[in-house]
């Protein structure tokens, strides 16, 4: 067994306190039962109290979970679609193009996105709330779901496809019931991955969002622009949380996959 | 007819809503502002026919341009911006590739978990970890308690809302993107060509400097953007860590939109942004082509 050389152990340590210590202040610091957020004065839940009680907040986090929902599903969809397009569709006119606009948004600065959305919304006269902040994740997310997507087709052996066609599936067939649970995983990560994008957004959110239509993040934007809040600790604490389990989760079910699969092709050789 | 089904639907999709609107932002910095709704002219009007189209033509101008190149906020804040993203990577480098190193060098059944924890602060919000640091450098924050009961500083150090907090702020959040390039370069990396290099006297340090190094290039590169171009743009770190001395791009257009309701200048703002932006794009897109060319 390899071992890690000094310096390689004090950089992972140092690296890894670095991203971590942050994060594990600021869910201290939640329970903490002062108001003021930099001196410790006992244990204590009651802003977590608070939060629940707090309906602007939890009106944010509705809005947020309903676009966050409707975006990535339809991000998913076009992500996919465009995925196949790139990897499968071969040469057609307007090709580079395409591939310009599926690239451009991911490293496109979001202060421009989110201004050139809210003129096209003006333009075309379509009030901003829900909606406007939906077409405008979908349009990004789409993106990030169809690159994810894609690096699986690459891999995906096209003479399985084939042979269902020979079998005579239909091309939609053919896709339903050979090439979507092959792709499945990377589906699902690339919703998943719109899905965070979504409930992230700041920036293009207060450009296409109306009044009636604040998220969470417009929400603690404003709140902690002014300073810290021991509120937006205890809601930082359990968005850090819920991405922790979702995360570990993730990786324990992919491993034990990997292990299954391992295992199953050792007894297919015996 | 079906392939061309599939193709128009994402296709169309993002013309209308990511190239369209971008020829908006185009005609609108070539606009002049105006106390309206919407805040410019002229707009299009095609009942007139090609009269409206001709006045709507000859009402454009560069005159926002030339006003970006007069007023000096301008230019100074595309400059301290490019600044800012410079440093920013840099140091996101120095701070991310002994991590990627290491994580290429730990035991095979450490990898998955490494790779995990590098990975979760990507999932997690954006905005909450920029906001943990508020707490941490502030006058009487964690940072300045630390260091003075160790006796270290007798005065607490103004750290929040000052440039050092925005580079602070940019490598922390950052810091998975230049990671994990890296470490995927890293980790194809045989570990024989060291051995053979050492073998043939060269000491380990030579043999990282012309072997690691010169293999690990690409996922530098791939890294170096990823922090570069975003960093360039940013709004949220200078605007919650930053002071009010500190410039960048991103705030500027926010400010110009939505407090100085100066929607022509906030486009060409925008303009020159991307322009800027399109030569480490093309770049970055060229970098990657290769690395796909080389892992066929």
């Amino acid at each position: 067994m390899r071992r890690l050389s000094w310096f390689n152990t004090v950089s992972l340590t140092l690296g890894f306190a670095f991203l971590y210590i942050p994060m594990l202040i600021l869910i201290v610091y939640s329970f903490n039962g002062g108001k003021l957020v930099t001196v410790w004065a006992g244990f204590s839940t009651k802003w977590y109290g608070e939060l629940f009680r707090n309906e602007a907040f939890l009106d944010a986090a509705w809005v947020t979970l309903k676009v966050a929902v409707m975006s990535s599903s339809v991000a998913t969809v076009l992500g996919t679609m465009a995925a196949y397009v790139m990897v499968r569709a071969g040469r057609f006119h307007g090709r580079t193009l395409f591939s310009g606009m599926i690239y451009a948004p991911l490293v496109m600065p979001e202060v421009i996105t989110g201004l050139s959305l809210l003129l096209l919304f003006i333009a075309i006269g379509l009030d901003r709330g829900v909606l406007t902040i939906v077409l405008a994740h979908t349009t990004f997310s789409m993106c990030y779901v169809s690159v994810v997507v894609s690096s699986r087709l690459v891999t995906f052996d096209q003479s399985l496809e084939e042979a269902a066609l020979d079998l005579g599936c239909t091309g939609f067939e053919a896709f339903r019931l050979v090439t979507l649970p092959i792709i499945a995983p990377a589906v699902i990560s690339g919703w998943l991955l719109a899905f965070t994008l979504s409930l992230d957004d700041l920036v293009i959110a207060s450009f296409t969002s109306g009044p009636s239509s604040t998220t969470l993040p417009i929400k603690i934007f404003s709140a902690v622009r002014l300073g810290v809040s021991p509120e937006i600790n205890a809601l930082s604490t359990i968005m850090i949380t819920l991405v922790a389990v979702g995360v570990i989760g993730a990786s324990l079910t992919s491993k034990r996959a990997i292990v299954k699969r391992a295992k199953d092709e050792q007894e297919a050789i015996q | 007819m079906k392939r061309f089904g599939l193709i128009s639907v994402p296709y169309l999709w993002l013309l209308a809503l990511f190239l369209v609107p971008f020829l908006i932002v185009l005609k609108i910095s070539l606009s002049d502002t105006a106390l309206a709704i919407p805040p410019y002219t002229p707009t299009l009007d095609l009942s007139q026919g090609w009269a409206g189209f001709t006045a709507w033509l000859s009402g454009l101008d560069m005159e926002n341009f030339t006003w970006l190149t007069t007023d000096d906020l301008y230019w100074k804040a595309y400059l301290s911006s490019l600044k800012i993203a410079t440093f920013s990577t840099i140091l996101a480098l120095l701070v991310g590739f002994p991590i990627a190193y290491g994580m290429s060098r730990a035991p095979d059944e450490w990898r998955p978990t490494l790779m995990m924890l590098i990975i979760l602060p990507f999932w997690t919000s954006f905005l909450i970890r920029v906001y943990a640091w508020k707490a941490i450098l502030s006058q009487e924050g964690l940072l300045n308690q630390l260091l003075m009961s160790l006796g270290i500083i007798s005065e607490p150090l103004t750290i929040l809302n000052t440039n050092t907090a925005v580079y602070i702020g940019i490598v922390y959040t950052y810091l998975p993107f230049m990671v994990l390039p890296i470490y995927s370069a890293l980790e194809r990396l045989d570990e024989s060509l060291l051995e053979a290099a050492e073998d043939l006297g060269c000491s380990r340090l030579t043999a990282f400097w012309l072997v690691t190094l010169p293999l690990a290039k690409q996922g530098i590169i791939a890294g170096s953007f990823l922090v570069f171009i975003p960093a360039m743009g940013e709004f949220v770190i200078p605007s919650l860590l930053g002071g009010s001395k500190t410039l960048m791009i991103g705030k500027v257009l926010w400010e110009e939109f939505f407090s100085n309701r100066d929607w022509p200048v906030a486009s060409a703002v925008a303009v020159v942004l991307l322009l800027i932006l399109i030569v480490p794009i093309v770049l970055f897109q060229r970098n990657e082509e290769k690395q796909r060319e080389a892992g066929k």
